[in-house]
């Protein structure tokens, strides 16, 4: 999360920030009005990859996380119980779903960042 | 009046320098700086609106103390309007939000309208940056950089990436911007035409040093040159055919040919600044200082 953000705000031309602070605005005010919305992608791209990455974490789940079903699973784990149980019919279904999911959800942010949609909409 | 004084250790590509300033500029006027790329134009600039802090010195602006020892107004309370080389329109705001963006909360509605009429920008109030061109950019920036009402104008380099006509046009903007609101205005040109036309003051820095400041006309030209007609220009070719030297210079967008000696070519080599002079016979061209 921190990352991509933190790289959208570095590849804005210093001169925006700058222009505000002239303009007598202050340093949130510039923040939240030119900076954040100039790396609105970035912003996304962070938010996303960030739920990506909880969606398939694992290990530290499976260390200190319980593993109650319908309540605390997740879906790797699933499939690490399913494939320890040899259960593989189960646990590749699972992983289709996981697949399926992170697929759709980074096809999204690409077409989102990529300006597709709003050209589509218009 | 704004009187500086103010020394800075800069970094510049041929190794370090040390800004070095001292002058003064008249309420009102129109100031511009002039010298070679990485002799501190910019910085200056930068300096005067509190985006750097100088090392030593002082600012003071209409007896407000902008820099000193022991104060720092930071950009925020400085009244100046900043007009970037690159711009800086705000790409998530439209023309009309870039402006009221900058625009006091509790102004009066008709200035901006107003501001609006002057550059001339009535068409593109809607319209995101991105969608529209180069001048239309600038005009916006110039205008954004009044709508804050500043007390001084700091343009960098504002007109460099245009094309000829609309430069002119926003040169007269300038002008009517200088006459009409009466805003001191420092900015920063190379086009020795554009010099003349605007400023009332240059001021020339090589290597961080002011070398010399004074009216454009009487730093630029001889005194005792006399002549029809005076443009200034770029030698962009020079020829020799048989015992003559033929030069072709550069003014604004076409180009002359002028017919030189010898003895006129030991102080004009390419890529010199000249201004031709016509008197009644066949046009001389002089080094610019």
């Amino acid at each position: 999360m921190v990352h991509p953000i933190q790289a959208g705000l570095a590849s804005l031309p210093a001169s925006l920030s700058e222009a505000s602070l002239v303009m007598g605005k202050s340093k949130w005010t510039t923040l939240f009005y030119v900076l954040l919305p100039n790396c609105k992608a970035s912003i996304l791209t962070g938010i996303v990859l960030a739920f990506a990455h909880t969606v398939g974490e694992f290990g530290v789940v499976l260390m200190i996380g319980g593993n109650i079903p319908g309540s605390t699973r997740v879906a790797s784990i699933a499939i690490y119980d399913e494939v320890e149980a040899m259960n593989y019919g189960s646990a590749n279904f699972y992983a289709l779903i996981l697949f399926v999911i992170t697929f759709i959800i980074l096809l999204f942010v690409y077409l989102i960042n990529g300006g597709y949609l709003k050209r589509y909409w218009k | 009046m704004i009187e500086i004084q103010i020394q800075k250790k800069l970094k510049s590509a041929s190794g370090e320098m040390t800004l070095n300033l001292d002058c003064e500029i008249k309420k009102g006027s129109l100031v511009t700086l002039y010298g070679p790329s990485g002799s501190g134009k910019t910085t200056t600039l930068r300096i005067l609106a509190g985006l750097i802090k100088p090392d030593e010195g002082a600012i003071v602006f209409d007896g407000i103390t902008w820099y000193n020892k022991n104060t720092f107004l930071s950009p925020q309370k400085r009244k100046i309007g900043f007009v970037f080389q690159d711009y800086a329109l705000f790409p998530n705001m439209t023309i009309m939000e870039n402006l009221k963006f900058a625009f006091d909360k509790n102004g009066n509605p008709n200035e901006l309208a107003n501001l609006v009429d002057m550059m001339e920008l009535g068409k593109l109030v809607d319209r995101k940056p991105s969608e529209i061109s180069g001048g239309q950019q600038q005009r916006v920036a110039l205008a954004r950089a009044l709508a804050g009402k500043p007390e001084l104008l700091v343009l960098d380099e504002p007109l460099s990436a245009l094309d000829f006509k609309i430069r002119v046009k926003l040169q007269d903007y300038i002008i009517k911007i200088d006459k009409e609101l009466k805003i001191t205005t420092v900015l920063v040109s190379h086009d020795l035409g554009e010099i003349m036309k605007l400023s009332d003051q240059v001021l020339m820095l090589e290597e961080g040093k002011l070398v010399r400041q004074g009216k454009p006309e009487e730093l630029f030209f001889n005194q005792n040159m006399s002549g029809k007609f005076k443009f200034t220009g770029e030698i962009i070719e020079l020829k020799k055919q048989g015992f003559i030297y033929i030069a072709t210079v550069l003014i604004q967008e076409n180009t002359v040919k002028v017919v030189l000696t010898e003895s006129d070519i030991k102080e004009i080599k390419l890529g010199d600044k000249v201004v031709v002079v016509s008197k009644a016979f066949n046009p001389m061209i002089y080094k610019v200082k």
